[in-house]
């Protein structure tokens, strides 16, 4: 193993990087920011969820003059945001296809003026019809996208389902959904642009990808790569939302400060966030199972639909990742799983956390539990009989070359839960109590990183350099955004070069200064650009060693000394790599056969539940989260970024709903779209198995995302457990489960 | 007063005196701007943030005159003579407060959005009770909203600071040590 055991830095708590400006409240976010001469910039928006703009009017009673006002007109370059399919205008040109869609926008230096002005801007459309589910855009009967609605659609097939049925000795089948959901982070989305002719536009903001947003910027500007520039704030959470949305609102921004001639600063209120802003897709997924008599998996057979809302954003790459989980951890001979994306007149989804896994595995894992009751065997035992092995292939017939450590964190789960003890006491205590309690326990995998070739075409490059100030520098352009990563990466270089953790720091995560190492998602920073920096710092000491005498032992001030020797001969001290794809990496995009990811991270997870048959409340009184990560970098932050999914989680099966009336969100405040708060949480129990994974940083895989899949379906399978009573669609509010336990026992429910 | 205060002195507005983090200010505002953004505009405090704007995330919690408020929901005449504590008042001579110190050791803070308003929650609660029980501390946070860390680092990082001769020992934190790495 390349791996070293024993590590100074990596593996240690060592203190947040920028923990002390956060704690000291001088860490600077967007809205923290002021620029000479700053005007305000805001955004007039689509009232109509899809229709024709027939005129636009400015109330004559505001002084426009005051104002700057762009309309899709004035923009130089393409009126498109730049991500996969080029469908999403930067400002509704003649008509708009959902409700918020941005039209038209105002800058004043007042920020009160201006949000009169908003109101005083009059849009007159002539309406078409819009639709709203799923099941309306695949019936075509109003056609909103393209030629049929589709965004998207992928088919996977694993040997022959077709003649695996008549052989079943069971066949079970279920239909799941989940709901849109928040990213609800705590900052709004905000950004500060200039732009001048000699510099052309400069970006500072709230985001994950800073260069993404350099590529939507670059082509709505028309303007050469040394024209635009893009700085990532201080941000204040993700989760996904700060992927995609960014790249409008710096085209915005910037678009502002070229009509006004000022810096133009955009920071958005909650309800604007709320209400205009990406979500996570809802889906529907339905499951077919053929199993054989001791509950082995003999066929899977899934058609799963997602709503994409009005654009194409992300929504193919989200159904791709959908579909490579949608099987969960298990070994099965013939899968088939038909993928589609539907287009609505919904504001557009986008990512978040997890990226379309948690809707696969929550049906999934809701399924298996629902096989288990058909066939009488205990949940965790029908698992354990599916669970994949090393040599096995899943659904892409990738083969486990890896180890795959299922049993041991079932067993672990089983045991630090109690599972067993407690659900004979649930049974008993059950029968006499209004609070009925219930176990449910989930397992799944989360690929780490781009799916199939995406790291390969990623390409991402990273590297360190020390100044001739003696600061060694990560240069990435992957963000922090208070998952770890200026922690995590500068840990990982301190460690390669042998030097002290506080030497080494981040380099501004501006586009101006570092290089392209992709965009921080898919749970890939410290797994994948880890890796890459731990070859730079390797690299990097084998030129110190070649040219400037850099011994085999030293301490930090010989690794300094050596690097002002090799300055002073050779130039900067500096050193780059590019991705390099674990052996063994093939993959298809046309049959979507192969290595889907360089690497899994596995869990299982249990939830204990209790429900009020009174209230109709359900509450997750404990929580167990037993993962493989591969190798932990920091315990401290590993444990948190658990534990904040997991919260996350719970608010995804309980709590959060987006309630729609005419293609707008009508709870968007935080006062009625609901989060789990510090007196919702149960006590989690993390733990860590930890295996290496050699083409990881330091032995990282990723971990991000690994613990919103989990939650939904092991809470929603503790409430069956707790009622018997199958609920197959989250959030699962108390009007749900009154729904449901109600029907399930109309005389008891007479009775009170 | 400031010269660039004096210039845009409007006679409409009040005069407001108040003292924040021990300093005297005087400011001329109109009397209904909130709270949370003189602290961020007219005194450049911007350690306070803006979460929801309508009571419910607590980012932008100080204390005014002993009690934890929504500086979002304090029209600035209401602040008249009173004495406000900020993020940026906590630490003492450089010196980290207990809080800040536990919070960085312990990971309850992640993202750093909701980090001040959480920490003068925090500062408040241990200034009624210094030795609170989990459920209280629970309590005393329900009204700040942190999205990224499930808030079981921060009920540790409080235990940790509320009780200062017992730090490490995690038997005695409200979470049981929960990162069991094996």
């Amino acid at each position: 193993m390349k791996t070293p055991s024993a590590t100074r830095i990596v593996g240690a708590p060592v203190p947040r990087k920028e923990g002390v400006d956060k704690l000291l409240g001088r860490a600077r976010y967007v809205d923290d920011i002021e620029r000479e001469g700053m005007w305000h910039g805001a955004t007039v928006r689509s009232s109509i969820p899809r229709g024709l703009i027939r005129s636009i009017a400015f109330d004559r009673r505001i002084d426009w003059t005051e104002f700057a006002v762009v309309t899709a007109a004035d923009i130089p370059g393409e009126n498109c945001i730049q991500l996969i399919v080029a469908d999403q205008p930067c400002l509704a040109d003649g008509k708009v296809n959902h409700c918020e869609e941005p039209i038209l926008l105002l800058a004043h230096p007042d920020q009160h003026k201006l949000r009169e002005a908003v109101g005083a801007v009059r849009i007159e459309y002539e309406p078409l019809p819009p639709i709203f589910t799923i099941e309306e855009s695949e019936r075509r009967d109003v056609v909103v996208w393209g030629a049929d609605n589709l965004l998207k659609s992928f088919l996977l097939e694993k040997g022959d389902v077709d003649s695996a049925w008549a052989g079943a000795a069971h066949i079970v089948e279920g239909e799941y959904r989940t709901g849109a959901q928040e990213h609800l982070y705590i900052e709004n989305q905000g950004m500060i642009a200039e732009y001048g002719a000699e510099n052309g536009v400069t970006v500072w903001g709230s985001l994950q990808c800073p260069y993404y947003v350099f590529k939507a910027l670059r082509a709505v500007f028309d303007l050469p790569d040394e024209k635009v520039r893009v700085i990532q704030t201080e941000t204040g959470g993700a989760f996904g939302g700060k992927e995609d949305y960014p790249s409008t609102l710096a085209c915005h921004a910037a678009l502002l400060a070229m009509k006004s001639g000022h810096p133009v600063k955009m920071v958005y209120d909650r309800m604007e966030d709320l209400a205009a802003t990406t979500k996570r897709h809802p889906s529907r997924v339905r499951h077919r199972t053929a199993l054989d008599p001791d509950g082995k998996l003999l066929a899977i057979e899934i058609d799963l639909a997602t709503d994409g809302g009005a654009y194409a954003t992300l929504s193919s790459t989200v159904l791709s990742r959908a579909v490579l989980h949608s099987t969960g951890p298990y070994l099965c001979p013939n899968v088939r799983v038909r993928a589609t994306s539907w287009a609505t007149n919904l504001v557009p989804y986008g990512a978040f956390r997890g990226f379309g896994a948690p809707q696969a595995i929550f049906a999934m894992e809701r399924h298996m539990d629902e096989i288990a009751a058909t066939l009488g065997i205990d949940p965790a035992e029908l698992r354990r009989r599916n669970f994949l092995h090393v040599g096995d292939t899943n659904a892409t017939e990738q083969e486990m070359r890896e180890p795959v450590i299922l049993d041991q964190l079932l067993d672990r789960a089983l045991k630090e839960s109690g599972y067993y003890a407690k659900r004979e006491q649930f049974a008993r205590s059950n029968v006499k109590s209004s609070i009925r309690r219930g176990m449910g326990l989930a397992a799944f995998y989360h690929g780490s990183g781009f799916t199939g070739s995406g790291e390969a075409y990623l390409n991402s490059l990273a590297g360190v350099d020390v100044t001739p100030e003696g600061n060694v520098r990560v240069l990435v352009s992957n963000t922090e955004f208070g998952q770890g990563t200026n922690t995590i990466l500068t840990q990982v270089a301190a460690e390669a070069l042998g030097i002290d953790y506080a030497n080494v720091t981040m380099a501004a995560p501006d586009t101006g200064i570092v290089p392209n190492s992709g965009p921080t998602v898919a749970s890939r920073t410290s797994m994948v650009v880890g890796r890459i920096i731990e070859r730079a710092c390797s690299q990097l000491l084998a030129l110190l060693r070649e040219y400037a005498g850099l011994g085999t032992t030293y301490t930090q001030k010989e690794f300094l000394d050596a690097c002002e020797r090799y300055r002073a001969t050779r130039g900067e001290v500096v050193s780059f790599c590019r991705y390099e794809a674990p052996p063994g990496i093939v993959w298809d995009d046309q049959t979507y056969h192969g290595e889907a990811y360089g690497a899994y991270a596995w869990a299982v997870y249990v939830a204990q539940v209790a429900v009020d048959t009174v209230t109709y409340s359900a509450e997750v009184e404990d929580f167990w989260a037993v993962q493989e990560v591969g190798r932990v970098i920091h315990p401290v932050m590993a444990a948190g970024q658990v534990e904040g999914g997991i919260a996350q989680g719970i608010g995804y099966a309980l709590y959060e709903k987006v309630f729609s009336q005419d293609g707008r969100m009508a709870n968007n405040q935080m006062t009625n779209y609901i989060i789990p708060t510090a007196e919702d949480v149960p006590p989690i129990h993390v733990y860590f198995e930890q295996i290496p994974f050699q083409y990881g940083g330091f032995g990282a895989k990723g971990i991000g995302e690994l613990p919103h899949d989990g939650p939904a379906p092991a809470i929603l399978n503790a409430i069956r457990d707790a009622t018997g009573i199958a609920f197959n669609a989250i959030p699962l509010l108390p009007e749900d489960l009154y729904a449901g336990l109600a029907a399930a026992e109309p005389e008891e429910m007479a009775a009170r | 007063m400031s010269k660039s205060v004096r210039a845009t002195f409007h006679e409409r507005w009040p005069t407001i005196q108040f003292r924040v983090n021990g300093e005297a200010k005087v400011i001329n505002v109109p009397p209904m701007k909130r709270l949370l953004d003189v602290l961020r505009e007219d005194l450049q405090l911007t350690g306070t943030k803006e979460g929801c704007g309508e009571g419910e995330c607590g980012s932008c919690s100080v204390r005014m005159n002993g009690e934890l408020v929504n500086s979002c929901l304090v029209p600035v005449l209401q602040a008249e003579g009173a004495e406000i504590q900020t993020v940026e008042g906590l630490a003492l001579k450089g010196e980290l407060h207990p809080l800040q110190r536990s919070f960085l050791e312990h990971g309850g803070a992640q993202c750093g959005i909701c980090t001040p308003g959480m920490l003068m929650a925090s500062a408040q609660l241990l200034e009624q009770n210094p030795h609170p029980d989990e459920i209280q501390i629970r309590e005393a946070l329900a009204g700040n909203l942190c999205r990224c860390t499930g808030f079981m680092r921060i009920f540790e990082s409080v235990a940790a600071a509320s009780a200062p001769e017992r730090t490490g020992a995690t038997a005695e934190s409200t979470t049981e040590p929960s990162n069991h790495a094996g």
